[in-house]
């Protein structure tokens, strides 16, 4: 009941997303989208994931959207029209993977959980520390190619945007 | 069984949501039912007591927002991973702390070149 | 340690490439900040790759394929030869590229240092034994190249290629990430060798989620590599980056993009061979025909060897198709072969762009063997190369990969790809007959430099000592994949 509650609710706010004129407007749903996310993953079990979504997407990234949609002066292009002609393409596509994702959703085999963390042994230890002890010995090589990713988004932001056109 | 999982230990967390989105709806609500109505032109003009408003309020924003922005979502994001980090520590052992210490200086080059390069001065 | 779980240095050694790599990034991006000659930077770039190469080399050596971080990172023959192409590609983009950027107005230490990182995204991806390590691998690749594709500011088209390749990028991205989900929901892991055993074990071979987490990874790596009808965004971003970017990137993703395919459906979904194969064989007759046919219409050289990189994914689809370890090693062979081709005839390229000329029209070409026979000559050979005539390597690697279609009785697919070669001719000859046999509008000087004719000399005669000798190169191949 809760999951329906999320899905519809995440459903009915990305289409207030997309098709709000102001793009403030936009950006403010997209902030309650966020929230329900974080919801949707509380209610999955994953806390932390939940705690990621506040603050990193509704608290920097949604920042970055404000900041970039002030960048460009958006006015003129609200008096047009929001949707190309190739909106009813855009349907068509939508409904055949619409179908092919519904059709082959209910072929998923539920299979049992693998490894020694069940959702007991989380809950036991905590969401934080189970997260901690396998990101940190594991996923090291993962987690330490995030760095280098996180490394090149700075040298992208400081190139692209800092240096004067010559 | 999968669904049927609720997170009671953040039952506090949606009493506090709850209690903020009553304020502010209330507040909204509330108002025109109580607060006095006397409209006249001097009232109505953005600061009455200022100047005159000039132009839109909506401005394009100088480039500059935009990197501190940017900067701020990756910073964001590393501060992200010290927190499980943190919670673990105990358990990870000095192994932990090294391997920390490699992705906070991956990221410290960063840092001295964004300084260097001068994006964070306000020019 | 309380968590039972230790490192030793045998995990470190497999990775000490990837280390190499990325100290010197870190070394170039503050060198940057303090020498102001952007040659220097270039030059440590070249040192760095060249002690990573060197690393890769001694780690050949290893007859064993080599597993650290607990399955998430394989070294084997394999991977250590993407990585060689890996490196030849960064040291000759780098040797293409220092007069270049002077000329774009655009000489950046970051340049260097992106191109090192770009190249560390790759060989993760090659060495990639997770879904996990190979998703964040392709990021730390495309990111970076992403950025390279926008560093010429002031030109509008290289701003559209930075946004078209990221725009695209991140939505090819975005179904890797779906098929990665649906591949772990339907398996319970990331792990490559794992989920051959998971689909056997649970029996899941012929669920359509399965395959739908086969084709988004297929359609995400599509993209990468630009097969029709995922090229979209390529001879747009080819078109407006930096033509030295725009070597880079021909050969680099596009070997990386190869390696993941090779890993994951020979390795992961091995036991679907027929279902992918039944994918990709389409893909492969559509990219063959419509980068040959759409190429022949170009004006802008930068976009006809776009399509003509296009093409050549077609072809070396062909040995992925085949399904045999001898097809891998033919695709592999046509990688090697197909840099130093392309690099070839995009360092020619460069030499036409000078302060106030673009030299990118086809017409630009017009007579240029008489002021320029040795550059002439030089192209001359990489046009054959990529046409696939004899006695250049181009016909070697075709050879090769159309030999291992047939051998698996995909005959009507080689013949298919042989009529298209021969279409592809017609374009790539189009220059000769330019540069040969039309008079010159006007005379153009060159812009040389020593890198430059270094990296000339290399591919031109790489091209014609694997084109008269391919067993030099065929040897080293299958010595790296059959072990």
């Amino acid at each position: 009941m809760f999951f329906a509650y999320f899905a519809g609710m995440l459903t009915v706010l990305s289409v207030l997303v997309v098709t709000r004129r102001n793009p403030v407007h936009s950006v403010l749903w997209m902030l309650v989208l966020f929230v329900h996310i974080a919801g949707l993953y509380l209610f999955l079990n994953a806390e932390f994931m939940a705690a990621i979504q506040i603050i990193v997407y509704a608290g920097a990234i949604l920042v970055l959207f404000l900041f970039v949609i002030m960048l460009l002066d958006l006015k003129k292009d609200e008096s047009v029209r929001k949707f190309q002609n190739q909106w009813f393409l855009g349907l068509v596509i939508g409904l055949i993977f619409m179908v092919v994702l519904v059709s082959t959703a209910s072929k998923i085999t539920v299979i049992p959980p693998l490894g020694e963390y069940s959702v007991d042994a989380i809950k036991s230890e905590g969401s934080m520390m189970t997260i901690g002890k396998i990101l940190y010995t594991e996923y090291l090589l993962p987690f330490e190619i995030a760095s280098l990713l996180l490394l090149v988004a700075i040298i992208g932001a400081v190139v692209l945007a800092k240096r004067r056109i010559e | 069984m999968p669904g049927t999982y609720v997170p009671s230990d953040y039952f506090p967390v949606l009493v506090i949501i709850l209690i903020a989105a009553s304020v502010g709806l209330g507040a909204l609500l509330v108002g025109p039912l109580v607060r006095p109505r006397r409209r006249y032109k001097q009232k109505l003009s953005a600061y009455e007591s200022g100047n005159p408003p000039v132009g839109e309020a909506r401005q394009k924003f100088s480039v500059k927002y935009y990197i501190v922005a940017m900067l701020f979502v990756v910073f964001d994001v590393e501060a992200v991973f010290l927190y499980p980090w943190a919670v673990a520590y105990d358990k990870l052992g000095i192994f932990g702390f090294i391997e920390m210490m490699l992705f906070i200086f991956i990221l410290l080059v960063g840092y001295i070149y964004v300084w260097k390069k001068g994006a964070f001065e306000w020019e | 340690m309380d968590t039972g779980f230790s490192i030793s240095l045998l995990d470190i050694r497999p990775i000490v490439p990837e280390i190499t790599m990325v100290c010197a990034g870190l070394i170039l991006l503050l060198l940057d900040l303090v020498v102001r000659k952007k040659e220097v930077v270039a030059f440590v770039g070249i040192v760095g790759a060249i002690v990573a190469l060197y690393g890769t080399f001694k780690l050949y050596g290893l007859s064993e394929p080599q597993i650290a971080f607990s399955n998430m990172f394989i070294l084997d023959g394999y991977a250590n030869f993407f990585k060689l192409i890996f490196y030849l590609n960064v040291i000759m983009t780098i040797g293409i590229s220092v007069k270049y950027m002077k000329v774009e107005k655009a000489s950046y230490g970051e340049y260097y240092a992106l191109l090192l990182f770009s190249t560390t995204g790759m060989m993760i991806m090659a060495s990639a034994g997770d879904l996990i390590v190979l998703y964040l691998g392709l990021e730390l690749m495309a990111l970076s190249t992403y950025i390279l594709a926008g560093l010429l500011r002031g030109q509008t088209r290289s701003n559209e290629a930075a946004l078209k390749y990221f725009f695209l990028g991140a939505f090819s991205s975005a179904f890797l990430l779906y098929g990665i989900a649906l591949t772990y929901g339907i398996t319970g892991t990331t792990n490559i060798s794992d989920i051959a055993v998971s689909l056997l074990t649970l029996d899941i071979v012929g669920n359509p989620v399965t395959m739908l987490g086969i084709i988004f990874i297929i359609v995400a790596f599509g993209f990468k590599i630009a097969l029709i009808p995922f090229h979209m965004w390529a001879p747009d971003v080819y078109e407006g980056a930096p033509t030295s970017v725009t070597a880079f990137m021909s050969v680099g993703p596009k070997a990386a993009g190869f390696a993941v395919l090779g890993r994951v459906l020979f390795d992961a979904f091995g036991v679907m061979q027929v279902q992918w194969v039944s994918i990709l064989i389409p893909l492969a007759v559509l990219t063959m025909a419509g980068g040959s046919i759409i190429a022949l219409a170009q004006t802008n050289i930068k976009r006809m060897l776009a399509y003509s990189s296009i093409a050549h994914a077609g072809y070396m689809l062909l040995g992925i198709i085949a399904g045999t370890s001898i097809g891998l090693t033919s695709t592999v062979n046509y990688l090697m072969i197909y840099l130093f081709m392309n690099m070839g005839a995009f360092a020619i390229v460069i030499m036409m762009r000078r302060e106030g000329f673009q030299g990118e029209n086809i017409e630009d070409y017009m007579g240029l063997a008489k002021d320029h026979p040795l550059a002439s000559a030089l192209m001359l050979v990489f046009m054959f190369s990529l046409a696939g005539i004899p006695p250049t390597a181009g016909f070697i690697g075709k050879f090769y990969v159309f030999m291992a279609a047939i051998h698996e009785g995909y005959t009507y697919l080689a013949i298919i790809a042989v009529v298209f070669s021969a279409v592809s001719a017609f374009f790539y000859l189009r220059i000769v007959v330019y540069m040969y046999m039309k008079d010159p509008k006007e005379s153009v000087t060159l812009t040389t430099s020593p890198s430059l004719s270094i990296v000339l000399a290399v591919t031109a005669m790489m091209v014609l000592i694997l084109g008269i000798f391919p067993s030099i190169l065929l040897n080293l191949v299958r010595y790296s994949i059959l072990g």
